[in-house]
């Protein structure tokens, strides 16, 4: 069992400020997850009449991309490949000081505490991360088009990002490269994603600019802290689509 | 004769989808655009129903919980989706795959909803592909299958071991589309709280935002509930944490009867539980049954060795092991519906064959896959096929490249290598066949208040089958309610923009602030998760893979019991005038109380085993569900005030088309 001492980040909405709290833990397991241990802390602060610390959570298998903590300076904390939700307090040692942040963007403006507001991101699709097919379900037969499975591979690995704004909340700039390369990228790389492919890439990194996300300086920080892996090559790819799509005009 | 009408069309069985979508109304696009619908929910069923009706020109608001609908549950369904193409040429059919889904329900589903199941499958996968869904491939370019529990066929599409999230992401990116053009207006952060009616039928709804805590009104010609099952109530469960049965049962308050509660699924393969503090389960998919061998020591004494920690299972010689699935069930093996495994692996544990400290798991063993692949690839490549470490190298490159985002998820949560030592894995509350009734056109007992996907009950009878969640989420999303809520939005051409200022929506939105007042000024001394916890273990113990007479009738009570405690004595910190997850949670918790004390009520009245429901007064001599002739119905109940006083409804189920017998996978 462990002792620990939180150091987080409290915000009551979106025009307060903020600021650094701690909270003392103590008989943590190092069989728990990291968001197990904040509800035992939250639990006590209920016990004691006060108002939990609130933070984005919902599947707790790393699929749902809801969780975005920023543990001791990293995004989804010291292990890699994984989401917060994901990661084991036996990834901390007994005594451990913790910080416990929101990620920090100005495309992503906190909502309370922990929990920051990432619209920013679902609108980047709508303005162009689809094909536009209706869903009539009398399109082609699925295997009409063969489709070379290194491609289909590729398409996959990309269409594996979940949303969640760690690479966002690692770069230095801010920058959303990352997560839009990919949604670009899976298009790009499958015969179905042709047709739309300039106006897609086009639309997306116009909306990204508008949003208020910074620019991509190469230093490749999104890769290492992506919880899925998600590829630097999705942005050389989206370069290239972005590149061909200005000389169409 | 039933007060039910399930509105099946006449004719034969492969025929009644097409004539039904002959004969009903439909609306002409000029006037879709005056009509507007509420869609609450945005997994499978929501999204694709919502992107579907944009499209068509209806005006759509869009409500989920989340914020953003991308992050739905259906996101965390690991293994495939089926349909009949017939792909693998193994004998499929769109027959066949309806008659492995009632026999897998354990005829207790609606023949004709699960046919027409059947039959629109093949649309979904091509028309997930042509969204750029980049489902698995062979190296000829073309789909690849796999096979899951229950059938005899490969019939399942899959993306590695995350298909949900793909199709959730095709149907996410759907609605985008139409969230660009302005067709689906998109509340995120807001939570169902009550289904307005107006003059007998659904016209709206009231909504809280979750940021602010502002109650909404919201009307529409038609509501439309894709919100998902209702398996928290059990506390542990694969579920999401947000997931909630709160819309469900509102409905239900509001007229909706609400068909089998105590059909539930509890999944064989999820890691079991470490501790107290464990917040929620989480599964290892089915497709590992592809590959995996299930097992437990043959003896007390090595079973005493593991859990010591003095032998190893990898150690364990082949003769003292009891592949016990492979010994009860010889055809299907592994590879039995999950009900069928669910309660061979809780049998051998209660016999004391549990290989955890807990005595909660089972072993689900990759060795001889890893062996069978390894040596085929080293023939393939030419290589020297007695070389047992080169074999081994192999086959783990094959077992990584299917399984290996589960795999590493597995030793993420357990701290160990699946590679090298068998997983452990025990049964977890997973799916909730039961849910709204519905009819043929999936519209409740209130008019123009549909129910689709998990939320409502009609297509998986007792148990349901692997790969088929998605399968009927999608179906009823894309292909199903697009047509039959033009059947009744026809008579609304002419209705106009439904008024939120009437009498019915004060009354809603009053009843709901007084919910929400007595909750926030409660001043109790526990706190939510205190009762969720309660009742999670009343469920489980009393409600869960086996049941009786005597346990059910202790947990109405108890349960009847623990919501009277919750009410005096729950505490919500913070206000309602804000984001305040807490006071969410007890509003979910609230509807959990009432839902489990029906669930157990109907699970009591139901004197028979059947898939999901096993009541251990009802089995065959062997340990298998004995279902009784008599309870071959729908129970379908109607809310009156307290779940004890609830109606009982019954709608029969007719097999025309399969002849019902004992479900048999020996």
């Amino acid at each position: 069992m462990m002792n620990l001492t939180l150091k987080i980040w409290r915000q009551k909405n979106a025009n307060e400020k903020g600021k650094i709290v701690d909270y003392p833990v103590s008989g943590i397991s190092p069989d728990m997850s990291f968001l197990e241990m904040l509800d035992v802390l939250n639990q006590e602060l209920i016990e004691k009449g006060k108002e939990p610390v609130a933070f984005d959570h919902d599947c707790r298998e790393g699929i749902c991309g809801t969780c975005s903590l920023y543990i001791n300076g990293r995004a989804h904390g010291p292990a890699t490949k994984i989401t917060a939700c994901q990661l084991h307090m036996r990834s901390f040692k007994d005594g451990d000081t913790i910080y416990i942040e929101p990620w920090r963007a100005k495309a992503f403006p906190v909502v309370k505490d922990l929990i920051v507001d990432r619209s920013s991101f679902d609108r980047i699709q709508q303005a162009g991360g689809f094909i536009s097919v209706n869903t009539s379900g009398n399109t082609q037969d699925a295997n009409a088009i063969p489709i070379e499975k290194e491609h289909a591979d590729k398409a996959f690995d990309a269409a594996t990002c979940i949303g969640c704004g760690a690479c966002v909340a690692s770069c230095k700039n801010s920058s959303a490269m990352l997560f839009v390369s990919a949604k670009v990228s899976q298009f790009a790389l499958l015969p179905q994603g042709q047709v739309e492919a300039t106006d897609r890439v086009m639309n997306m990194v116009k909306q990204m600019d508008e949003e208020g996300f910074g620019n991509c300086t190469n230093t490749g920080a999104c890769e290492v802290e992506c919880p899925k892996g998600i590829s630097l090559e999705n942005i050389a790819r989206m370069n290239r689509e972005y590149l061909t799509a200005s000389l169409k005009g | 004769m039933s007060i039910l009408d399930s509105k099946i069309p006449e004719g034969p069985l492969a025929d009644k989808w097409t004539k039904h979508k002959n004969d009903i109304n439909l609306v002409n696009p000029a006037n879709k655009r005056l009509i507007d619908v509420i869609i609450v929910g945005t997994g499978l069923a929501g999204g694709s129903a919502a992107a579907t009706l944009a499209e068509l020109g209806y005006n759509v608001k869009a409500f989920c919980f989340q914020d953003s609908p991308r992050r739905a549950h259906s996101i965390a369904a690991q293994g495939g989706i089926n349909a009949a193409k017939n792909y693998q040429g193994d004998g499929d059919s769109t027959y066949r795959l309806f008659y492995d889904t009632v026999k897998g329900g354990d005829y207790r589903s609606r023949e004709a909803n699960v046919y027409r199941l059947a039959e629109v499958s093949t649309n979904i996968i091509d028309q997930c592909v042509a969204q750029g869904v980049p489902f698995a491939r062979e190296y000829g370019g073309l789909l690849d299958n796999r096979s899951f529990g229950g059938v005899l066929v490969s019939r399942t599409f899959y993306a590695k071991g995350q298909t949900g999230q793909q199709l959730l992401l095709g149907a996410y990116a759907a609605m985008n589309r139409q969230i660009g053009r302005g067709k689906i207006k998109m509340y995120t952060r807001h939570e169902m709280l009550d289904v307005v009616v107006v003059d007998g039928k659904a016209r709206g709804i009231i909504a809280r935002d979750l940021v602010t805590g502002e109650i909404e009104r919201h009307s529409a010609h038609a509501v439309v509930l894709g919100t998902g099952g209702y398996g928290n109530a059990f506390y542990l469960s694969t579920y999401a944490m947000g997931s909630n049965v709160t819309a469900a049962w509102k409905a239900h308050k509001r007229g909706a009867f609400f068909a089998n509660p105590c059909y539930t699924q509890i999944h064989p393969t999820c890691i079991p539980v470490s501790g107290d503090h464990q917040s929620k389960l989480t599964l290892m998919s089915e497709s590992l049954r592809n590959d995996g061998r299930i097992w437990v020591p043959k003896h007390k004494k090595d079973v005493e060795a593991i859990r010591n920690g003095s032998l190893k299972p990898t150690d364990l010689a082949e003769e003292d092991r009891d592949y016990y699935l492979e010994r009860r069930y010889p055809a299907f093996g592994n590879l039995v519906p999950r009900d069928v495994a669910s309660r061979a692996a809780k049998e051998r544990c209660d016999a004391g064959y549990g290989v955890n400290q807990t005595g909660e798991a089972v072993y689900l063993d990759f060795a001889s896959a890893i062996e069978r692949y390894g040596k085929e690839q080293a023939y393939v490549k030419g290589l020297n096929v007695e070389d047992k470490a080169l074999i081994t190298k192999l086959g783990k490159e094959v077992v990584e490249n299917k399984y290996g985002n589960l795999f590493q998820m597995y030793e993420k949560i357990v701290d160990q290598n699946p590679y090298e030592t068998p997983m452990m894995i025990y049964p977890a509350v997973h799916y909730t066949m039961g849910g709204l009734w519905v009819d043929y056109n999936l519209m409740t007992t209130v008019p123009g208040l549909y129910a689709i996907g998990e939320a409502n009950f009609s297509d998986h009878g007792a148990n349901r089958l692997g790969a088929s969640a998605l399968m009927q989420g999608l179906a009823d999303g894309y292909f199903v309610l697009p047509y039959t809520i033009g059947d009744y939005l026809a008579h609304d051409i002419r209705t106009g923009e439904i008024p939120t200022d009437s009498k019915e929506f004060d009354a809603a939105e009053e009843k709901v602030r007084a919910e929400i007042d007595k909750l926030v000024n409660n001043q109790g001394t526990k706190s939510v998760d205190y009762f969720h916890k309660k009742l999670g273990k009343i469920m489980w113990n009393k409600c869960g893979m086996a049941r009786n007479e005597k346990e059910l009738k202790e947990a109405i009570s108890e349960i009847a019991a623990l919501r009277e405690e919750f009410y005096k004595d729950v505490f919500v910190p913070g206000e309602e005038n804000e984001y305040n997850e807490e006071l969410a949670k007890a509003g979910r918790v609230a509807d959990f109380l009432e839902l489990g004390e029906l669930f157990a009520k109907d699970a009591l009245e139901r004197n028979e085993s059947a898939g999901g429901h096993f009541r251990e007064e009802y089995q065959t001599e062997s340990g298998e569900a004995l279902r009784v002739k008599d309870y071959q119905y729908v129970s379908a109940w109607e809310y009156k005030g307290q779940p004890s006083e609830a109606v009982h409804h019954k709608e029969p189920l007719e097999y025309e088309n399969i002849e019902v017998k004992e479900r048999s996978y020996k």
